[in-house]
């Protein structure tokens, strides 16, 4: 049949299918004290690995929480946490090897530092200074590394879905036994990139890992009023593409979907769908403030279900950590933070001749004409540009 | 009278077209309970009902899409497009779709009734995403009336000539100027007329085009070039497209030199359309070459704003520049 459309059953009077029509689990292993369920089957995980994602949590926390800081004090222009879902990020981050090429949105340095991005690669980018990686053009958070395969982070919402598909058959085609990770929240799901990027996936086959973070909130509106099915996981059944949805707030879940979905995925050369249960505790960003859209109370109940403090409970009864180690962690970082920022927010701005290059593979005649009149504009003005003037 | 910023102008226009037109819709990412990112539509759901006034699925296209279908069946769909810069996914809406449905259908069907309401420009710290000045990229589409208010008195009475008028319209909003421009806007009902320019300061020597946030750069340019004894009339374009060939030629024929300055990259930007048309309207007025000063042809840069802009003090030097040649 060419029609991948299978009839199993004829039936001879109307009935309907609705939401509640496809019964999706979710996978959870770590109990809310940070126990395992006795029947879980739990993921490949060492005690190095381990060690290594519960640093990133702690990394990552300090970060969010200074750098929200240095925004309110005015010494970056923007920020934005992923407080909450550190265990859905660095859980599937920790699932993937380093030839694996990672989209992300925006909410997922935690990915991002994990594979090594260093505090100083994070501030310069922050401080669009002249060691960003990205030459200050984008806004702070934008990160990306090639070196970490990692794309440059786009602002536009789910531009990146089709691209992983692209590059996890590039990564096919390559023979190169790695998968692409595209992760985008639940908001983006709506954006018409994700119908393209996930049915392309499907039908050609791509070795694309699709993590949607859902989170609850696009901004101010809530998940009920952005979509009405079973999640953003019942629409990759539709989609023929393997699906599980798994709790967000579990480290070990995280890691044991993802790690399964990859050898599926680069087995089979087909992608997966892994729809993470979470919760945005902060606010979208620096220029956002959730009390117009929703409760304390609200925000109370998801902050008990802390998914660092539930991977720390279980290092503890693991032996792999302990609560000197964990108030030495974070005493390191802060400081280490704090250090940074003092120096980043020092470096000078890019040359002004970056604001030329990279438009093309070389400048054209007509910007390089624009860069030399600006220039002698600059000189003539040199106090109205003072990121630039007499550095030339 | 009432001392009002931007955003309270427009949300007062929106309100008081609701009020008179139980067929207008208002939607958009985020713009029901929360009023929209910066606020322009506060109130209005509590006011109109949740049929009326609410948010959307995060998707532009379907924004679109879904507003010419509104419109289309004879409702008046003011649809937000939360950013400028995010509004390329419904280009195909707007471009292939709201700009030729009267065209294609032979006047069977229109959607004449909708107008897109989207923050634009830069001046913020918002890089490449939050900063871009798409509107040439509309100019260009037969089919689409484009406008572009410089402050808040402007931006009531043009949003709702724009509602009211009986085409498609993309209303572009300095977003720089939301909070920043208060002034005094007439209390009630009133239109600016869409297609006519307004001169907001008369002078001798050049004439000095723009619209929207750049308007005030061009006027603290016009000041600078006072001091050095330069006359400048100033000329606010407010309507893209349809444009006021006729404001800016009769202008240019007194004064015999042009200045237009937008934020957009030079090429291919709409200054480029005005100076090709009038200097076949005024060739043998001109006594200078017409200037642009403009966006640099790059990406909106975040460290480089500054700059990338079109600021007054380049302004002022192409004045004295075009006052010299």
């Amino acid at each position: 049949m060419s029609n991948a459309t299978q009839t199993n059953e004829i039936v001879h009077s109307v009935s309907f299918l609705d939401r509640d029509s496809l019964n999706i689990p979710t996978l959870r292993i770590l109990q809310a004290d940070g126990s395992v369920y006795k029947d879980a089957v739990l993921p490949s995980i060492d005690e190095e690995t381990a060690k290594r994602m519960y640093d990133t949590c702690v990394f990552i926390r300090v970060l969010d929480e200074r750098m929200l800081g240095a925004q309110r004090q005015g010494r970056i222009s923007f920020y934005m946490t992923c407080t909450g879902e550190e265990a859905a990020v660095i859980g599937s981050a920790a699932a993937l090897q380093d030839k694996d090429v990672i989209l992300a949105q925006y909410r997922e340095q935690a990915a991002l530092r994990y594979r090594g991005f260093t505090i100083e690669q994070f501030m310069d980018q922050m401080f669009s200074n002249a060691k960003d990686l990205g030459k200050g053009r984008q806004m702070p958070i934008h990160y990306g590394s090639q070196a970490l395969n990692y794309h440059t982070v786009s602002s536009p919402l789910g531009t990146q879905i089709p691209q992983a598909t692209g590059v996890a058959y590039s990564l096919k085609m390559n023979n190169d036994k790695a998968v692409s990770i595209c992760y985008f929240g639940e908001g983006a799901a709506s954006e018409g990139d994700f119908h393209a990027g996930l049915n392309m996936a499907a039908t050609l086959n791509a070795p694309a890992l699709f993590f949607c973070r859902n989170n609850g909130y696009a901004i101010s509106t809530p998940a009920e009023e952005q979509f009405k099915g079973n999640g953003i996981a019942s629409r990759g059944v539709g989609y023929g593409m393997h699906t599980i949805r798994v709790d967000g707030n579990d480290m070990l879940a995280v890691l044991a979907a993802t790690q399964a979905a990859r050898d599926f995925a680069v087995e089979n050369n087909k992608p997966v769908l892994i729809e993470a249960m979470s919760y945005r505790v902060g606010a979208h960003s620096s220029s956002d403030d959730p009390s117009g859209y929703r409760s304390k109370e609200e925000e109370d109940v998801w902050r008990a279900q802390d998914p660092v403090a539930r991977f720390k409970s279980w290092m503890l009864a693991q032996g792999w950590l302990s609560e000197e180690e964990d108030e030495a962690l974070y005493a390191k970082y802060r400081e280490e933070v704090l250090a940074q920022v003092k120096v980043s927010e020092k470096v000078e701005a890019p040359h002004i001749d970056e604001l030329i290059n990279d438009v093309y593979d070389e400048p054209t005649p007509l910007l390089q004409k624009q860069l030399k009149e600006l220039k002698e504009h600059v000189n003539k003005y040199p106090q109205a540009y003072p990121k630039t003037a007499g550095r030339f | 009278m009432a001392q009002m910023n931007m955003l309270q102008a427009i949300n007062d226009a929106l309100a008081i077209e609701m009020e008179k037109n139980d067929k207008m819709l208002v939607f958009g990412e985020d713009v029901g309970h929360f009023g929209g990112v910066f606020r322009a539509t506060s109130g209005l759901k509590e006011k109109f009902g949740p049929d009326r006034c609410f948010n959307t699925p995060l998707t532009e296209q379907g924004i679109a899409g879904f507003a010419n279908g509104l419109a289309a069946n004879g409702h008046t769909p003011v649809a937000e497009i939360q950013f400028a810069d995010y509004i390329f996914p419904a280009f195909d809406q707007i471009v292939n779709e709201s700009a030729k449905f009267r065209y294609r259908s032979g006047s069977e069907f229109n959607v004449g009734g909708l107008t897109y309401r989207t923050p634009y420009g830069g001046g913020i710290a918002g890089g490449h995403y939050h900063s871009q000045s798409p509107e040439a990229y509309f100019t260009q589409t037969p089919g689409l009336k484009v406008v572009v208010p410089r402050n808040p008195e402007q931006a009531k009475g043009l949003l709702l000539a724009s509602i009211r008028d009986k085409n498609p319209v993309v209303f572009f909003e300095p977003k720089r100027l939301y909070r920043a421009s208060v002034g005094e806007v007439p209390e009630g009902d009133y239109e600016h007329e869409l297609g006519k320019a307004d001169v907001v300061q008369q002078g001798t020597d050049i004439t000095v085009l723009a619209w929207g946030a750049q308007m005030e750069i061009v006027e603290k340019a016009a000041e600078m070039a006072a001091k050095d004894g330069i006359s400048c009339e100033v000329i606010d374009l407010r309507s893209l497209s349809p444009w006021d060939v006729e404001t800016v030629a009769e202008s240019v024929k007194k004064t015999g030199r042009l200045l237009i300055n937008h934020e957009a990259p030079l090429t291919g930007g709409f200054a480029g359309e005005i100076a090709a048309t009038i200097q076949q309207e005024c060739f043998l007025y001109l006594e200078s070459p017409i200037a642009r000063v403009c966006g640099l042809d790059t990406p909106y840069p975040l460290i480089h704003e500054k700059e990338y802009m079109p600021d007054a003090l380049k302004t002022y030097e192409a004045i004295k520049s075009t006052m010299n040649f």
